[in-house]
């Protein structure tokens, strides 16, 4: 597609710990337009905040990163230091879940977002100051002008997390990484985050990946989703597609572990009965998965899951890698 | 469905408890007072056995104080507390010690509340010989049954708990809970911090314990999907007090106060038909940030935020009473 700001192919991720390698991310192919916000969901241990960081390589020495991230031409894995750099920050933004350790707690929030647009801007330094507030009013923090010389501290949680939404766009980014950016916050924050980082994306074009464990936030804010299991994307589809008709048993069943999830969670059907979780544990990664990971856990598993399914398309962009998916559609 | 109809186990009245911040050095050197934080304030709830009542609020509302206080791990500073019909505040020696057997606390966070270098049967074995339960020759077949109850394997008696998965080391938890035979369990946000799959596991886990042994349930979370599932009744607290409490599916299907019906709109649903995405709306359900618990907003603590506030809420505390909705609602404009 000609719109495609973000192309990700065969992109694997491991780590050489002291106890051995560790198979982190596998097989993850990713795309990402222009303007568009795409969810990665899955659970603790299932690679997505792993994945997100890959795309601009910021993980830890011992992690070995393999595949291709093509970013407007460019293979970011391929690319040196200081062009990386350049990419970073200025075309490719980040946001994480703990705004407190991600902001310099010795800097106060005007000069922090005054570095961004020293390096990645042009403007002098009235041009700057002008910009700044501007920004700080655009996530919506009021009386810019003096929250301009607060320090993180001075900040409640959720006005941190939009002062952190204000540095990462002061560069002007044409896509912002946001890992879990509203898990630490309360639910009435959460929801004034989301639908500002909604709101931003649609004014600006820019495009978000956004990852959380939290379908609900997904299913709220995001245009397609991907769902990760043990390293790997299981399925791919807009969000209607992905949680209106799921095509993989993890999908299925991680639906149906939600508390009033479906058509009774707007009456009182559902109150007291017995949720459906899913059995047992994710596998470990510092071993081979032989066949489909969640082939344990699964409901549907058959004796063909011990060799590992393919994604398949259902020929409407809907993508999963599970020889059920076309019974879980049926059901 | 308004649930099990008994006689209260568990009744507070009027609870509450402040904490003295420490003073400033200039505060001492000016002579002033050191800030006083009212965590909570005059909280009335009623649980009953076999009942679950859910406490929902955001961070800084007072639920984890509250839970501390009806474990008596604080000590009200205002109201009473009645166990069986008790005053529970005033037992002491011996009869400090039932209540501490029958009224039972869940933490958020297993790994915390279990002794890393105690096997998970030693654990459980000091409990019950702590409040000698069962005789000693009986505690082995006493901790195979508890941990059969949780869905543990027999071996786990024999293991630490960091050779457990976190849905384990709840498990253990909720094990180590039962095993000195409760009539209530506080449980002060149990399944926070677990991945999905494993919560409701052990959101099942309660349930079916519930039933089996008819304890009440005082359910603390943050979470209006889970506690609309599982209570039967919830109280909804907002900076240190109830504003709403009410029998849950009534309550969660027709919220009277306006930050109940803010905190419902809030929870992004897994719902593909109305998405804020695809529908345009931009406007969050609340505006405006917590206040904090240490200076609060005269009048209605919640009017700041309000959507509909007016004049009055801004100069009058509105008390907790019965509105035309059934039950009680702390509010000035809910209908009477």
């Amino acid at each position: 597609m000609s719109d495609t700001l973000l192309q990700v192919r065969d992109l694997a991720v491991t780590f050489e710990t002291r106890r051995g390698r560790v198979q982190a991310v596998s097989g993850v192919d990713l795309s990402v337009r222009a303007g568009e916000i795409v969810g990665l969901v899955g659970e603790s241990g299932s690679g997505k905040s792993v994945t997100l960081r890959a795309l601009t390589r910021l993980l830890h020495a011992n992690a070995r990163i393999s595949g291709q991230v093509i970013w407007r031409g460019e293979d970011v894995l391929a690319l040196p230091e200081n062009r990386l750099r350049a990419i970073r920050g200025r075309e490719i933004a980040m946001i994480f879940q703990e705004p407190m350790t991600a902001l310099n707690p010795v800097l106060s929030i005007g000069r922090q977002i005054d570095e961004n647009l020293v390096a990645h801007g042009s403007l002098d330094q009235a041009g700057r100051r002008r910009r700044a507030l501007e920004l700080l009013d655009m996530v919506g923090i009021a009386s810019a002008a003096q929250r301009l010389e607060n320090f993180p501290h001075e900040f409640s949680g959720g006005q941190r997390q939009r002062a952190m939404i204000a540095i990462a766009l002061a560069a002007e980014p044409r896509l912002l990484l946001a890992d879990e950016p509203t898990t630490a916050l309360d639910v009435t924050i959460q929801d004034q985050i989301l639908k500002l980082l909604m709101n931003l994306s649609t004014g600006l074009g820019m495009a978000m990946v956004l990852v959380t464990h939290d379908l609900g936030v997904v299913a709220q804010s995001c245009d397609r989703v991907c769902v990760m299991y043990a390293g790997r994307v299981v399925e791919r589809g807009s969000v209607e597609q992905v949680f209106g008709r799921p095509r993989h048993a993890y999908t299925d069943a991680l639906l149906r572990t939600m508390p009033g999830f479906g058509p009774s969670s707007h009456t009182e059907g559902a109150a007291r009965a017995r949720l459906v979780p899913i059995e047992g544990q994710p596998p470990r990664l510092d071993r081979p998965i032989l066949g489909c990971a969640f082939a344990p856990r699964c409901t549907h598993a058959s004796a063909q899951c011990e060799v590992r399914p393919e994604m398949v398309d259902d020929g409407s962009g809907h993508e999963a890698a599970c020889f059920a998916a076309d019974a879980l559609v049926a059901v | 469905m308004s649930g099990p109809v008994q006689q209260a186990v568990l009744e507070a009245r009027g609870l509450g408890k402040s904490f003295a911040m420490r003073r400033g050095t200039l505060d001492l050197l000016r002579g002033r007072p050191g800030a006083v934080l009212h965590a909570v304030s005059d909280v009335d709830l009623v649980v009953s056995a076999g009942e679950t009542l859910g406490i929902v609020g955001e961070s800084g509302c007072g639920k984890s104080t509250l839970a501390r206080m009806l474990v008596r791990l604080h000590e009200p500073d205002a109201g009473t507390l009645r166990f069986q019909g008790q005053d529970a505040l005033a037992l002491t020696g011996q009869d400090r010690r039932s209540y501490h057997r029958r009224v039972q606390m869940v933490f958020q966070d297993p790994y915390g509340s279990l002794n890393p270098r105690m096997r998970v049967g030693e654990a459980l074995a000091e409990a019950l010989s702590v409040h000698r339960v069962v005789p000693k020759t009986e505690i082995a077949a006493r901790i195979a049954t508890l941990l059969d109850m949780v869905h543990l394997p027999k071996d786990a008696a024999q293991r630490y708990p960091h050779e457990f998965s976190g849905g384990q080391r709840q498990r253990i938890g909720i094990a180590r809970a039962l095993s000195v035979e409760p009539a209530v369990i506080i449980a002060d946000e149990p399944v926070s911090a677990l991945d999905v799959s494993v919560q409701a596991q052990i959101v099942n886990l309660f349930m079916e314990l519930q039933e089996r042994l008819g304890l009440a349930l005082v359910f603390i979370t943050h979470d209006l999907r889970l506690v609309r599932h599982i209570a039967h009744r919830t109280a909804v607290m907002y900076l240190g007090r109830v504003v709403e409490q009410g029998p849950a599916q009534a309550m969660f299907a027709q919220p009277v106060h306006p930050y109940t019906q803010a905190l419902l709109g809030a929870v992004p649903l897994v719902d593909v038909q109305h998405r804020a995405r695809t529908s345009g709306q931009g406007v969050a359900a609340l505006r405006g940030e917590l206040p904090s618990p240490l200076d609060p907003p005269p009048g209605c603590p919640f009017h700041p935020r309000c959507p509909m506030a007016v004049e009055r809420c801004r100069v009058e505390r509105p008390v907790l009473k019965p509105a035309a909705s059934g039950w009680p609602v702390a509010c000035h404009l809910a209908p009477v």
